[in-house]
């Protein structure tokens, strides 16, 4: 089964995600890289390619998808892949969608026997999937998310 | 040893600089992986002869530990400068590497600097880190072209990181943080250039005892 990765600044925001996600789907392999070495908010390269690894035993080889949050976390995650083999690198997916909505979207597909690259697909189309019913009243601005 | 006492002193200035035109982090997220990275090289010293392999642990300890986007791109810096010191062949140096000192340290300085470029897709004037190192590795390679000594190389690459990071003054960012201010980014300096102009002076000083 494909695996997840979540990658952040904050360990505790993470685990609780972690949570949510084995509320909805308990038996997919979610793995968590949050704060620094030193337990700072923050994130750490060597702490995300520990989980990458954690993860991808875990998936059987299956591969993982990895979700990640805000700034410095995308160069960090580049710094972690680098450090990869190959054919390690091959079975994870980056995911451009967003942190929770994504997470808990890629894990149940997931459970459901998805592979690798649809998993990544759900997980990235949660960027375009407007959260606020199409009768939301008086927001200004308009519309963020075109339907 | 001497960079991570620079960094503590400049903590307060940095986080200031950075408060200014960013999230207000980079002097405390400095600070934190430069004495990390000073007390794992006193407990476990890679060999002090060995300087690939100190340049290695250093830039694993910022990598791990400063947690903000600086320890992703000076621990890589770092870790690239590192391997740029080991010729084809291995050893440190190897065998068959007929390169001055001197030389090793230009291709490191070098490597180090691409390595910051590449990951974080940015060029000079861009209102950041590099608008330092970039004219330092030159003013560097330049003084070792005519013959300097690494000292005097340092110093020279020391005074170049200063006036470059003072010449990020009147730019405006467009990377990271900061440019999500904009025009208002104008009329503040850098606090990724300011920061490797004073580590860039802490390497000058220390070579200058050395």
């Amino acid at each position: 089964m494909i695996a997840l990765a979540l990658v952040g600044h904050s360990g505790e925001l993470l685990r609780a995600l972690r949570a949510m996600v084995a509320q909805a789907a308990p038996h997919v392999p979610v793995m968590t890289a949050g704060g620094t070495a030193t337990g700072s908010l923050g994130t750490s390269s060597p702490g995300i390619l520990d989980a990458l690894r954690a993860a991808l035993r875990a998936s059987g080889g299956e591969g993982v998808v990895v979700l990640f949050d805000l700034g410095s976390a995308a160069l960090a995650l580049e710094v972690a892949l680098e450090e990869l083999a190959a054919l390690d690198r091959a079975r994870i997916a980056v995911s451009d969608g967003p942190l929770v909505e994504g997470a808990v979207r890629a894990a149940v597909e997931a459970a459901g026997g998805a592979t690798l690259a649809q998993v990544c697909a759900v997980a990235d189309g949660e960027r375009a999937t407007p959260k606020l019913p199409p009768d939301w009243p008086d927001r200004p601005g308009g519309r963020a998310v075109a339907r | 040893m001497l960079a991570g006492a620079r960094v503590a002193a400049a903590r307060e200035r940095l986080t200031d600089l950075d408060a200014a035109i960013g999230d207000g982090d980079h002097g405390i997220n400095l600070d934190r992986g430069f004495r990390e990275l000073v007390r794992r090289l006193e407990a476990a010293p890679p060999g002090r002869d060995v300087p690939a392999a100190v340049l290695e642990e250093a830039g694993r300890a910022l990598l791990g530990t400063v947690g903000g986007a600086s320890g992703a791109l000076y621990g890589r810096g770092l870790q690239r400068a590192g391997a740029a010191l080991l010729a084809p062949g291995g050893g440190d140096p190897a065998p068959l590497d007929e390169r001055s000192g001197e030389e090793r340290a230009v291709s490191a300085f070098g490597a180090a600097v691409d390595a910051i470029a590449a990951l974080g897709r940015a060029t000079t004037g861009e209102k950041t880190m590099l608008d330092a190192l970039v004219p330092a590795h030159a003013a560097f390679a330049a003084a070792v072209a005519k013959g300097a000594t690494i000292g005097l190389a340092a110093e020279r690459a020391a005074e170049a990181a200063e006036a470059g990071a003072e010449a990020t003054f009147p730019l405006i960012a467009t990377k990271g943080r900061a440019s999500y201010l904009g025009e208002r980014s104008i009329g503040h300096l850098d606090p990724g250039a300011v920061s490797s102009a004073i580590l860039l002076r802490a390497l000058a000083d220390a070579a200058a005892d050395g």
